[in-house]
C-alpha cells in the first residue's frame, strides 16, 4: 500500500504530466509566492497581482469553454459584477471587512442568478445563438453600468478605500523582513495570492470530480450524454453558474488590489478578447493552460511592449520600411493575435497540450 | 410562414397562400406610431429619413453575414473586418479624385462616391476570397473553432489597419455637393442620407431579383435549406459558397464606405463597434433571410433614432430590448428559413 | 456494357468511430428494380448514401456503369446519371414545386412531354405547381421528391423508403407510379420496409443485416419461401402490410 500522497489530493489527481510543464508551473508558483521579495518595486508586484487575478478569471473561463464546450462572451460581465460589488460596498459604507463581505456575497448572488437565467434561456439553443446572445447581454450590461451614474459612478468608475489592514500605510511589523517593509500592500498581495491559489485548486477539484467528467462527456457529444440519462441543460447551467461565480471572485480580488472599479477595467470587450487569447494559447480544457496563458499574456503586455519598442526604433534607425510599424510597441496585440490564430489551427490543445504531447 | 396544409385527397382545394406581411408592416407601423410621440412632423421626417439611411447601411453590412451563415453554416465573427477595410480603402480612391471631392457638381460627387465604393468592393471581395481560403476553409463544420478563429482574424486585421494607416482617427470629408440638406417646407433631410437610402434600396432590389429570378439565386435559396440535397442534385455548391462569401464581404465593404462617410471619421475599430449591432439585426431578421435582414435593419435603426430623440438614456440599449421582444414573439426571427 | 448497372465490391463505411458497413457486396442489374430490404439499423440508408458519395467508403469499390465512382464528389456522381431520393425527401420547402423541379432539371428547361407524363403519374403536382413545396402533404412531398428524380431521364434511381408514413391509398398510388416507371426501362434500387410494395415491385432482392448482405436473389423466390422470409426479416412478408 502506498502512503497517501498529499500532492495527489491537492491537485485532485490532475498532474502536469510533462516535466517541462511541471517545472514551468513550479517556477511561476515560486515567483508569485515570493514576488514582493524577489522583485521589489511597485510595477513587478502589480504584474504579479494581475497574473494571480487573471489566472482565476481565465481558469473560470476554461471551465466553461474547455471543459463544457460553451462559448460565452458574457464573462467580463461577471468579472465586473464582482468588481462593482466591492466598489459599491466600499464606497457607500465604511471600508470594513463586514461591508466587503456583504458586497462580495451580493455580487456572487447576482452573478449566479444572472448566469442561471442566461443559461436556462439560452442553452437550449444552438451554440452560435448562445454566443451572440451573450455578446448582446454583455454589451447591454456595459451600457447599463455606464448609464447608472449614481450607483456605479458611470464612465469614470468608482475609487474607494479598503479595510485598514490592506492600506499602504499599515505596517504589520516595524522592521523590514528580508529587506521589504510588510505594509498593507504586501498583505493585500498575499490575500490575492492565497485566494487565487485556493480557488485554482478548488477548480481542479471540480473538473476532476464525477461532475467534471460528465461535463466533458457533454462537451464531446451532448446527444449521447442526454441519451445516457444526464440532463444536459442542468449540468450546463451549473457549469455556467460555477464559472460565473469564480469570475466574480476574480473581479473582487482585482477590485481590492486596484482600489478602483470602472467600465474599462472590467467590462470592456478588449478584456474578453484578452481572456480568449489567454485560454487558447495556454491550452483549453487543461486549467494549467490558464496559468501559462495568463502569465505569458500579462508579461507580454507589460514587458514585451518595451522590447518591441526598442526593436522598432532600431529598425527605423536602420531605414527599413514598414517593419518599424509592424514592431511598434502598440502592435503587441497583432503578434498575440497571430499567435492566437496559429494556436487554434496548429495547437488546438495550446501550449500545455503541446508539452504533454511532446512528452509521450 | 403559416399556410393551410392540404388533405391527402388529390381533389382538395388549393391552400390559400398567405405571404407573411406582418413583420414587414412593422416598419411603417412603427414609423407612424412614433409620429404622435415625436410631435412635430418636420422633426419626424428628419428622424425617419436619418433612420432609413442608417438602416440601409446596416442592412448592407449585415446582408452578407446572414447569407453566409444561412448557406454555409459559418458564423464569421470577424465580419467587421470587411467593413473597416472597405472604409479605409476608399482613401485610396479619394486621393486622386480630390478635385472632384471639392467640386460642387453633384454628378461628380456621386461619381467619387461610386469610385470609392468600387475600389472598396474590389478590395474587400478579394480579402473575402483570401479569408475564406485561409481562415474559414480549414474549420468548416467546427463552430467553436470558427468563432475563435474569426475573432482572431479580426484582431489581426484591426492591428494591420493600424500598421498601414496609423493609429489615430482619420477624418473623411463628404464631397461638397453632397453636404447640406434638402428642405421641403419645414422638414430638412440631409442630402447624403437620401442618397444612402436610394443606394440601399437599389442594392436590395438587385439582391431580391437575383435571389428570386435567377438560377444562382435558386441554388442559394435551396442551399440555405439543404446544401447536401443540392449537391445530390448535381451542383457543386462549394464553389457557390466561395462566391457568396466574396459577395458578402464586398457588400460589407460597400456598407463600410457609406458608414464612413456618414460618420465622417475613420477609426480602426469601426467595424468591431458595429459587429454587435449586426448580430442583433441578423438574429431579429432570421439567420439566412435577406428579407428578414432588411426589415430587421430598418426596425433597429428606427427604434434607435426615435429613442435617441425621445428617451436618450435608453437609446443604446434599445436595439437589445427590440431583439428580446421580437424573440419572445418569434423565437427564430422574423422570417425564419425552413431548415433541414 | 455489362449486365450490372451498379456493383458494390467489399464496401466498408465508417461514420466517426462507428463501423457501419462491413464489406457490402452486391449487384444491381440493368433495367430491373432491385429491392434492398432489412431491419432498422441494418445499414440500408448508409449504403445508399455511400453510393451517392455523401459518406465516403473507407474500403472497397462502387462501380457504376463500369466506372469507378468510389472517390468522386457527390455532384459528379449525380451528374454521371444517378438520381437520389433520400429518406426525408430533401424537398426545399421554401421553394415552389416548380422551382424544385427546375433545380432538378440540370439541362435547364423541363421537357414538356416528360412533364405531362409526370403530371399523369402525380396529378397533385400540377395543381400545386406555383405553391411553396412546404405546403404539400406528406404524400405529395414524396411524389415531388420522386418527380424531381425523374424530371430528366437518369440511368439509376436510388430511392429510400418512399412509402414511409403514408396512408394505404397513397401507397397504392405510389406502387402504380413505380410500375409505370419500371416500364420505361430505368434501373432502380429501392429501399423499403413495406413488404407488399417489395413483393409487387421487386425483380431482384438483396437483404441486409448488421452492415452486410445476407441474401441475394430473385424476388419471386423469396416471396415463395416463407421460412427464408422468417429467417431473414423476422416475419412473413404477408404479415406486414
Amino acid at each position: 500500500m502506498l502512503p497517501a500522497n498529499p500532492l495527489h489530493s491537492l491537485l485532485s489527481g490532475d498532474y502536469p504530466r510533462s516535466r517541462v510543464l511541471a517545472a514551468t508551473l513550479f517556477i511561476i508558483l515560486v515567483c508569485l509566492a515570493f514576488a514582493p521579495f524577489l522583485f521589489p518595486g511597485s510595477q513587478p508586484i502589480n504584474v504579479a497581482a494581475k497574473i494571480c487575478v487573471f489566472v482565476i478569471l481565465v481558469a473560470s473561463y476554461d471551465l466553461l469553454l474547455g471543459y463544457t464546450g460553451i462559448v460565452s462572451f458574457a464573462h467580463t460581465m461577471f468579472y465586473g459584477i464582482g468588481g462593482y460589488g466591492v466598489a459599491i460596498a466600499m464606497y457607500n459604507f465604511s471600508p470594513t471587512w463586514s461591508a466587503m463581505g456583504i458586497g462580495v456575497v451580493a455580487a456572487l448572488i447576482l452573478s449566479m442568478a444572472l448566469a442561471l437565467v442566461i443559461g436556462l434561456f439560452s442553452l437550449r439553443v444552438r451554440a452560435i445563438f448562445f454566443a451572440m446572445i451573450t455578446l448582446a447581454v454583455a454589451s447591454a450590461f456595459a451600457i447599463l453600468a455606464s448609464q447608472l451614474n449614481e450607483i456605479t459612478g458611470g464612465e469614470d468608475g468608482r475609487s474607494y478605500r479598503i479595510p485598514e489592514m490592506l492600506r499602504p500605510g499599515f505596517r504589520l511589523f516595524d522592521e523590514p523582513v528580508l529587506g521589504v517593509m510588510i505594509n498593507g500592500r504586501i498583505l493585500t498581495y498575499y490575500l490575492i495570492f492565497f485566494s487565487a491559489l485556493i480557488l485554482f485548486l478548488l477548480a481542479l477539484r471540480v473538473v476532476n470530480s464525477p461532475f467534471g467528467r460528465v461535463l466533458q462527456a457533454i462537451r464531446e457529444n451532448d446527444f449521447r450524454a442526454e441519451a445516457l440519462g444526464y440532463r444536459v441543460l442542468v449540468y450546463r447551467s451549473i457549469a455556467n453558474c460555477l464559472s460565473a461565480g469564480m469570475a466574480t471572485l476574480a473581479g473582487v480580488l482585482m477590485a481590492i488590489w486596484l482600489r478602483y472599479t470602472g467600465p474599462d477595467t472590467t467590462l470592456s470587450f478588449a478584456i474578453m478578447i484578452d481572456i480568449l487569447l489567454m485560454v487558447v494559447i495556454g491550452g483549453m480544457g487543461t486549467l494549467y493552460g490558464a496559468v501559462l496563458g495568463a502569465t505569458i499574456f500579462i508579461l507580454a503586455q507589460n514587458y514585451l511592449q518595451v522590447l518591441m519598442g526598442e526593436l522598432s526604433d532600431a529598425l527605423a534607425a536602420a531605414g527599413i520600411p514598414l517593419l518599424p510599424a509592424l514592431f511598434h510597441a502598440d502592435r503587441w496585440l497583432l503578434w498575440l493575435g497571430i499567435l492566437f490564430v496559429l494556436s487554434v489551427y496548429f495547437f488546438p490543445v495550446g501550449i500545455v497540450g503541446k508539452l504533454r504531447q511532446l512528452r509521450s | 410562414m403559416t399556410v393551410a396544409t392540404a388533405t391527402a385527397a388529390d381533389n382538395a382545394t388549393l391552400p390559400k397562400v398567405k405571404i407573411d406581411w406582418l413583420p414587414a408592416m412593422l416598419v411603417p407601423i412603427l414609423a407612424l406610431a412614433a409620429l404622435p410621440l415625436v410631435g412635430s412632423f418636420s422633426t419626424w421626417v428628419t428622424l425617419t429619413v436619418a433612420a432609413l439611411a442608417m438602416g440601409m447601411m446596416i442592412f448592407l453590412m449585415a446582408s452578407g453575414l446572414t447569407l453566409v451563415f444561412g448557406l454555409m453554416d459559418v458564423l464569421n465573427f470577424g465580419h467587421g473586418v470587411f467593413i473597416s477595410f472597405g472604409a479605409y480603402v476608399s482613401l485610396i480612391a479619394l486621393g486622386p479624385l480630390a478635385g472632384w471631392v471639392a467640386s460642387d457638381n453633384i454628378g461628380l460627387n456621386i461619381l467619387v462616391l461610386l469610385a470609392c465604393i468600387a475600389v472598396a468592393m474590389l478590395v474587400t471581395g478579394g480579402l473575402g476570397w483570401a479569408f475564406e481560403r485561409i481562415v474559414i476553409r480549414p474549420v468548416y463544420g467546427q463552430h467553436l473553432k470558427q468563432i475563435l478563429i474569426t475573432m482572431g482574424g479580426m484582431i489581426v486585421a484591426e492591428q494591420m489597419i493600424h500598421v498601414i494607416w496609423g493609429a489615430s482617427p482619420i477624418p473623411l470629408r463628404l464631397p461638397e455637393g453632397l453636404r447640406g440638406a434638402i428642405v421641403i417646407g419645414d422638414a430638412a433631410m440631409e442630402r447624403y442620407r437620401v442618397i444612402a437610402v436610394v443606394l440601399g434600396l437599389l442594392v436590395f432590389g438587385a439582391m431580391h431579383v437575383m435571389l428570386n429570378r435567377t438560377k444562382i439565386g435558386l441554388l442559394i435559396r435551396a442551399g440555405v435549406e439543404n446544401a447536401e440535397m443540392v449537391e445530390a442534385l448535381g451542383y457543386r455548391i462549394r464553389r457557390l459558397f466561395v462566391g457568396v462569401f466574396i459577395a458578402g464581404s464586398a457588400l460589407a465593404g460597400l456598407g463600410g464606405v457609406l458608414w464612413a462617410f456618414y460618420r465622417q471619421t475613420l477609426t480602426a475599430g469601426m467595424g468591431m463597434e458595429v459587429n454587435v449591432l449586426i448580430f442583433i439585426v441578423i438574429i431579429i431578421g432570421g439567420l439566412g433571410s435577406v428579407g428578414g435582414c432588411f426589415v430587421g435593419a430598418l426596425l433597429v435603426a428606427l427604434v434607435a433614432n426615435y429613442t435617441g430623440f425621445l428617451v436618450p438614456k435608453l437609446a443604446l440599449g434599445s436595439s437589445i430590448m427590440l431583439m428580446v421582444l421580437i424573440l419572445l414573439w418569434r423565437p427564430q426571427g422574423l422570417y425564419p428559413v425552413a431548415k433541414r | 456494357m455489362s449486365d450490372a448497372m451498379l456493383r458494390l465490391e467489399g464496401v466498408h463505411t465508417h461514420i466517426g468511430r462507428y463501423h457501419i458497413l462491413h464489406g457490402v457486396d452486391f449487384t444491381v442489374p440493368r433495367g430491373q428494380l432491385t429491392m434492398l430490404l432489412g431491419r432498422n439499423g441494418a445499414g440500408k440508408t448508409t449504403t445508399l448514401r455511400t453510393i451517392m458519395g455523401l459518406w465516403q467508403a473507407s474500403k472497397g469499390r462502387v462501380i457504376f456503369d463500369d466506372r469507378d465512382i468510389t472517390a468522386l464528389p457527390t455532384p459528379d456522381i449525380a451528374c454521371s446519371g444517378i438520381a437520389y431520393v433520400p429518406e426525408n425527401m430533401g424537398i426545399f420547402a421554401d421553394l415552389t414545386v416548380r422551382e424544385n423541379m427546375i433545380l432538378a432539371a440540370r439541362e435547364g428547361e423541363i421537357d414538356p412531354h416528360r412533364l405531362k407524363w409526370i403530371f399523369g403519374l402525380f396529378p397533385a403536382l400540377e395543381k400545386f405547381w406555383s405553391l411553396a413545396a412546404g405546403s404539400l402533404s406528406g404524400g405529395q412531398k414524396q411524389m415531388l421528391a420522386i418527380a424531381r428524380a425523374i424530371v430528366e431521364p437518369r440511368q439509376l434511381l436510388l430511392i429510400d423508403e418512399p412509402t414511409k408514413g403514408l396512408a394505404p391509398a397513397i401507397i397504392m398510388n405510389m406502387i402504380q407510379a413505380f410500375k409505370e416507371l419500371k416500364s420505361t426501362g430505368v434501373t432502380i434500387l429501392l429501399v423499403e420496409q413495406n413488404f407488399l410494395a417489395a413483393k409487387m415491385l421487386g425483380d431482384t432482392v438483396a437483404v441486409m443485416d448488421d452492415g452486410r448482405i445476407v441474401h441475394r436473389g430473385e424476388m419471386a423466390e423469396l416471396a415463395e419461401d416463407k421460412v427464408l422470409q422468417q429467417k431473414l426479416l423476422g416475419l412473413s412478408m404477408d404479415a406486414h402490410q
